[in-house]
């Protein structure tokens, strides 16, 4: 069998370069195509990727612990203690990388000229340091020094609302356990800075130590959020740790932010339609080069025949020739989509369309990221379609009948 | 003597539409081996498809073709390929050659399609190729030798594995007269030299000479078989 192999593959190398202005049109043609379904899977992949990470470090973490109530009415009444042996034990899980306990309730801040309501945050700041946002985003002053920390940290955007600045004494205003109100002075030792406006506006930063002496509690917390080192554990860690302590409420990402795991998903599915929209118009144009080279050799297929070549050997000569052609536009489309990744660096800046992308729960650099499974997708997708559609043309020529094709050219 | 081709009561009618062509009409034919016969007639006299039907690569209407003791008439598809890469050699007026392959590849391809070894393929195709007087020219391409040098090479490749039987038809119709009488000559005693059966179509009378018998045909219909010399 290998005789005839080796016969196929040269005789199909050399009838690729025959035409050469046709085979290099085809073949940028699927380069080109290779090209867009790579580099857009790329991009699809780093907005998704994007996402998922914005999420994650917007106070979320991979997965979040609750008191039972405190999801649908996130207030004071709504807590958990800390000491709890139960809870102890089963947060000390090897597939658990960091934990972080949050105060986390409804506020007003007051300042000499404004006052808008907000959640004000108690956070352990070394706990918190590597999980959210907040220590790399600040932008004027300091992050928390430790958890007695007697400052606050607040977003620009807030202090330009409040007409205040670094440096300033705010009040913040809120419900103890007893329901009673308690306010304090706080001196603003921070300001920081994300691209996301509700973020900025929409929360304040303390001490978990002073937050809890504000609302008189004690070792009592809102949330406790997790990160893990390996995503792929989530739901299985989820589950456990329910089951460990039923009292509680534990949830995953994408329970906890709905709408970005909708987007996720909806990038993730899009990935192969747009694979078969960019093969669609590929493939018309393989079909028919095939078809006008097939045409033209007719009188060589009918020779191939009356030397005794089967029929099979004919299809199977046209078909190697296009799968040829195939990988070779597959190999250079890699190439450059790596190529043309890699020259994005960091990612493209869409500030530009910031106000949109803010909405959509993304920051304004999209980094590239390419994955083996979206390399395998797109690959498999223009080999396996790619071969199938040209068994049409390499039919087409094993049906030449030889003497017609002899005799009449 | 062996017969090595065979037709009783051969029919071919070609349709186009309402239209019947009787291309050929009850051929009766008896090729014994060794034999070279010409096939002559004017145009349209249905040259072409005899010698389509002996080779397999159309069917007749109705009638029998036998060629080495096989019925062709009853084979199908596959074996027909078989029985041609391995007893039949064709030569046909023009374009006989792989246009990609060189002139030495396009001797060796039937070889290598019957799985013989490559240095077999080489010994034989380089000899082949000396033999029909083209030696220094074997690794050209079909574009880069004459028509009477492509013939030659297409006679080669007809030989090269001793077929019982080659059919040629109007191998020298492309070619000028000093070459196509060159051409003829190097059949012929290729024929005689490996004992092979040989039938060529023509409408050169100087063909006709050279033929040990030759077939008239008129209409479809065979109207002289004289045994010559
Ligand atoms: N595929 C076909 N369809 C219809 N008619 C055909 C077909 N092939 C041949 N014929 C007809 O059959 C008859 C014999 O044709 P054939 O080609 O065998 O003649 P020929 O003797 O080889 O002629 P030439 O010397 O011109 O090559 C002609 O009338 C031709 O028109
Ligand atoms: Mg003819």
């Amino acid at each position: 069998m290998s005789h005839i192999t080796s016969l196929l593959m040269s005789l199909a190398w050399r009838n690729l370069w025959r035409n050469k202005r046709r085979t290099l049109v085809i073949l940028f043609a699927i380069v080109l195509g290779v090209w867009a379904m790579i580099f857009t899977a790329a991009f699809m992949r780093g907005m998704s990727s994007q996402i998922l990470s914005d999420t994650i470090n917007n106070l979320t973490g991979h997965i979040q612990i609750h008191s039972k109530q405190y999801l649908d009415d996130p207030v004071i009444d709504h807590r958990f203690s800390l000491i709890d042996d139960q809870l102890f034990e089963s947060l000390n899980n090897v597939l658990i990388k960091q934990t972080s306990s949050r105060v986390r309730v409804p506020a007003v801040i007051v300042s000499e000229r404004e006052s808008t309501g907000l959640v004000m945050v108690g956070i352990n700041p070394d706990n918190e340091n590597g999980m959210s946002f907040l220590q790399s985003s600040i932008v004027e002053g300091r992050y928390l020094k430790d958890e007695n920390d007697s400052g606050i940290i607040i977003g620009r955007k807030l202090a330009e609302r409040l007409e205040t600045r670094l440096g300033k004494r705010v009040v913040i205003m809120s419900q103890d356990k007893d329901n009673k109100i308690v306010d304090r002075g706080f001196r603003i030792v921070g300001i920081f800075d994300t691209q996301m406006e509700a973020l900025e506006t929409g929360y304040i930063f303390m001490g978990l130590q002073t937050s809890e002496d504000l609302l008189n509690i004690k070792n009592e917390v809102s949330e406790v959020s997790i990160l893990l080192h390996d995503m792929n554990q989530l739901d299985e860690l989820v589950a456990d740790l329910q089951q460990q302590n039923p009292h509680l409420d534990v949830q995953g990402w994408a329970q906890l932010e709905p709408m970005s795991r909708v987007i996720i998903e909806l990038y993730d599915s899009f990935h192969l339609v747009w694979h078969l929209i960019v093969f669609l118009a590929m493939g018309f144009g393989i079909v028919n080069t095939l078809l006008m080279s097939v045409f033209e050799r007719t009188r060589e297929f009918g020779l191939f025949q009356s030397l005794g070549l089967k029929p099979g050997f004919i299809m199977g000569q046209v078909w190697v020739e296009s799968t040829l052609l195939l990988m070779l536009g597959l190999f250079l489309g890699n190439i450059i989509a790596w190529w043309s990744v890699l020259a994005t660096g960091e990612g493209i800046d869409v500030s530009a369309f910031a106000q949109g992308m803010e909405m959509a729960n993304l920051s304004n650099i999209i980094p590239f990221v390419i994955i083996t499974k979206d390399l395998v997708l797109a690959n498999s997708v223009v080999i396996i379609l790619g071969m199938l559609t040209s068994i049409y043309p390499a039919w087409r020529a094993s049906r030449l009948v030889p003497a017609d094709a002899i005799t009449r050219v | 003597m062996k017969t090595v081709v065979s037709c009783k009561h051969l029919n071919k009618i070609y349709r186009q539409g309402q239209i019947e062509v009787k291309a050929l009409t009850d051929i009766n034919l008896d090729v014994i081996a060794g034999d070279f016969i010409c096939l002559s007639g004017p145009s349209g006299s249905g040259k072409s498809t005899l010698l389509n039907m002996i080779g397999g690569l159309d069917s007749p209407t109705s009638g029998e073709i036998i060629v080495d003791g096989q019925h062709v008439d009853k084979m199908s598809k596959s074996e027909l390929a078989e029985l041609r890469l391995h007893k039949i050699g064709f030569v046909f007026q023009a374009y006989n050659l792989i246009p990609v392959l060189t002139a030495k590849e396009n001797v060796e391809m039937v070889m290598q399609m019957q799985g013989d070894s490559k240095q077999y393929r080489n010994e034989h195709s380089l000899a082949i190729l000396k033999e029909v007087g083209l030696e220094g020219l074997e690794n050209r391409k079909p574009a880069e030798l004459s028509g009477g040098q492509q013939q030659r090479v297409a006679v080669a490749r007809a030989i090269v594995d001793k077929p019982c039987l080659v059919l040629a038809d109007e191998p020298t119709a492309n070619l000028d007269s000093k070459n196509a009488d060159n051409l003829l000559q190097m059949m012929r005693e290729m024929g005689e030299q490996h004992q092979m059966t040989f039938i060529v179509s023509t409408h050169d009378p100087m063909v006709m000479e050279r033929a040990r018998r030759l077939i008239k045909l008129h209409d479809g219909k065979i109207i002289e078989n004289n045994k010559q010399h």
